[in-house]
């Protein structure tokens, strides 16, 4: 029971951190029509700007929010350079357009921080544990990286649905032209709303840089999981996104710890090792075909799509 | 048929000719790289020949063809390590076990469109990635190397190089033929016709979901017999075959090369996988010239190579 309370907890953090992955991917797609493959990118150098800055500035804090205006910045500047003349373009175009960009970032990111891979020391305050119940210890860092998590997207509900920025982003969205006759600098909310998703992309990255290490190729297994989920979750919908976030999570963390003692009682303990981690990966490619087969747009298509 | 020379043609043939003419060179220089290079860009021209297939005449965006490389290796590789290794049993059992997976793949797929398809393509190669991972007794992640190469009973031997790299072309050249009658035919026009307008094909009466699973199903096929090429030519097979940069690599092939033409996936592999040789003894970090080279074609090279000598051609 105490495993699995643990469980639940760590898959609700994996389902936030991709929440934030996603948030930004589905925007993007749901507004500017574009597929970012390169988002995973934005993540891996949102962890390296952490990484690098955490050691210019001797806080964690401190370099965590120096990194968060330093992505922004790189989105905007890859989003003018490169990405702008793709809206028009058909999605094969844009696919391939952005894996040369991975391949740019991750060669770049090679020789500009070392094939090595860094890591981020926790600072004191967030190393030790919290007692959730009696036999339950977890740890704090985990606990802010839920915190921050829900606190994010709740201010993205809050930007999005009740304020004048939000009101133009989904009026871009839902008809361009209109929305541009109307006044609206749509070339300059483009920028914008990729800027802000490159930034939410860093800010998962770098939550997720004391838990793992950050090296090269990071954001690649994350992002296609991202791609999962705004495909679960109907592309385009922040709400889709965000549940869909927490069924992979979930199914993700459950599957991983439970099934190698399940598949232990039919087979060896090596060979059901093997099998499970397989088998776990798997889950949530299997619940991304079930769901496109019963419902082709997703759980929550946004309308006019 | 009067074949006119066109730019087109004339370029088709020096291309071919030169893949015919490599071994000699080869031979006569003692250069055994260049013909293992050489074996390695048939078979993934052959791969992306297959691609070509459904996503330049069929506009089916399949973001996970790497998945019957892997499918083809992994038939070859597993019947080695049992001691079954007669090509005559091999080689079919890989092309139809191929031809089944995208027979599955293809008949859910199909159903969705546009970035859909992309994504759930994607999805089916990741879960055949991780059963390449899983498969704990032929080496799980790190791999299976082969005990030995696929048996013909003596001739062609795949042992032998020059050999090996002959049977590669001309199954490369067959497969390009067999695309040609086949684009060139009813059911090629049909799923061109699809592709360019999905509806009005049905409304003329043409079931054109079987017809597209039908391509689909052949191009996977034949992306698995590259499969059993590829891992005859690496003797070694793992998961990273099927890795979705690898469907990526693929699809860059195809469009760098020219979508929907019969050569383009030909040039496609011929320059990826000699720009990566030229560019890789460059420099370790060959891949920052090569990203951002390969958002300039896509910005201004429309057409990939082979549109680029057409245009020449039209200019004449």
């Amino acid at each position: 029971m105490i495993l699995f309370i643990e469980q639940i907890l760590n898959g609700v953090q994996i389902g936030l951190l991709l929440f934030l992955l996603a948030a930004g991917l589905t925007l993007v797609f749901g507004i500017m029509d574009l597929v970012n493959l390169a988002h995973g990118s934005l993540y891996m150098m949102g962890a390296y700007f952490a990484a690098v800055l955490t050691k210019l500035t001797g806080s964690f804090f401190l370099g965590a929010l120096l990194a968060l205006p330093a992505a922004l910045l790189l989105g905007i500047v890859v989003e003018v350079v490169a990405l702008r003349s793709l809206y028009s373009r058909d999605h094969l175009d844009q696919v391939l357009a952005t894996f040369g960009l991975i391949l740019f970032f991750n060669e770049a990111a090679q020789l500009v921080f070392g094939v090595a891979g860094m890591t981020i020391p926790l600072p004191e305050a967030l190393q030790g544990q919290i007692q959730i119940m009696p036999g339950l210890p977890y740890p704090t860092y985990r606990f802010v990286v839920v915190a921050v998590g829900l606190a994010c997207a709740l201010s993205l509900y809050w930007l999005v649905v009740r304020t004048r920025v939000g009101m133009l982003i989904r009026a871009g969205a839902s008809n361009r032209e209109m929305a541009g006759a109307l006044g609206v600098n749509i070339a300059r909310l483009y920028t914008l709303v990729f800027g802000l998703g490159a930034a939410l992309a860093a800010l998962a990255g770098l939550m997720a840089a004391p838990i793992t290490t950050v090296r090269v190729g990071m954001g690649e297994n994350i992002l296609i999981l991202a791609f999962v989920v705004i495909v679960i979750g109907g592309i385009g919908s922040v709400r889709g996104a965000f549940v869909a976030a927490f069924l992979v999570g979930l199914l993700d963390t459950v599957g991983r710890a439970f099934l190698p003692d399940i598949l232990t009682l039919f087979i060896n303990p090596i060979q059901a090792a093997s099998l499970a981690q397989g088998l776990s990966s798997m889950l949530i490619y299997i619940l991304m075909a079930l769901v496109l087969v019963v419902r082709p747009a997703g759980l929550f298509p946004a309308p006019g799509r | 048929m009067a074949i006119k020379p066109t730019p087109t043609v004339a370029v088709a043939t020096i291309v071919l000719a030169g893949f015919a003419l490599l071994p000699v060179y080869a031979v006569l220089a003692g250069d055994s790289f260049v013909l293992s290079l050489g074996t390695r860009i048939l078979v993934m021209a052959l791969a992306a020949a297959s691609l070509n297939l459904i996503l330049g005449y069929g506009g089916m965006v399949s973001f996970g063809h790497a998945a019957y490389l892997g499918v083809g290796g992994y038939v070859v590789g597993i019947m080695a390590y049992h001691g079954v290794t007669s090509a005559w049993v091999q080689w079919p059992v890989a092309i139809l076990l191929s031809a089944a997976v995208a027979l599955f793949i293809g008949a859910l797929s199909l159903r969705t469109r546009g970035l859909y398809f992309i994504m759930i393509t994607l999805a089916f190669a990741q879960m055949i990635y991780y059963v390449g991972v899983g498969l704990y007794d032929y080496g799980g992640d790190d791999g299976l190397t082969l005990n030995a190469r696929s048996d013909f009973g003596g001739f062609p031997s795949l042992d032998d190089r020059p050999q090996f790299y002959y049977l590669c072309f001309i199954l490369l050249v067959a497969a390009l033929y067999l695309m040609k009658r086949l684009v060139g035919s009813r059911f090629g026009q049909v799923i061109r016709g699809a592709k360019s307008n999905d509806p009005r094909m049905h409304a003329i009466g043409f079931p054109t979901m079987r017809y597209r699973l039908t391509a689909f199903v052949i191009a996977g096929a034949v992306c698995g017999l590259a499969g059993v090429l590829l891992a005859n030519q690496a003797d070694f097979v793992s998961p990273a075959t099927m890795h979705w940069t690898r469907s990526g690599d693929l699809i860059v092939m195809v469009v760098l090369g020219g979508m929907g033409s019969l050569m383009g996936p030909v040039y496609g592999a011929l320059t990826v996988l000699a720009l990566e040789e030229s560019l890789s003894s460059l420099t370790h970090y060959w891949k920052i010239i090569f990203g951002p080279f390969l958002v300039l074609v896509v910005l201004f090279g429309k057409g990939g190579i082979a549109g680029l000598i057409a245009r020449w051609e039209r200019r004449k």
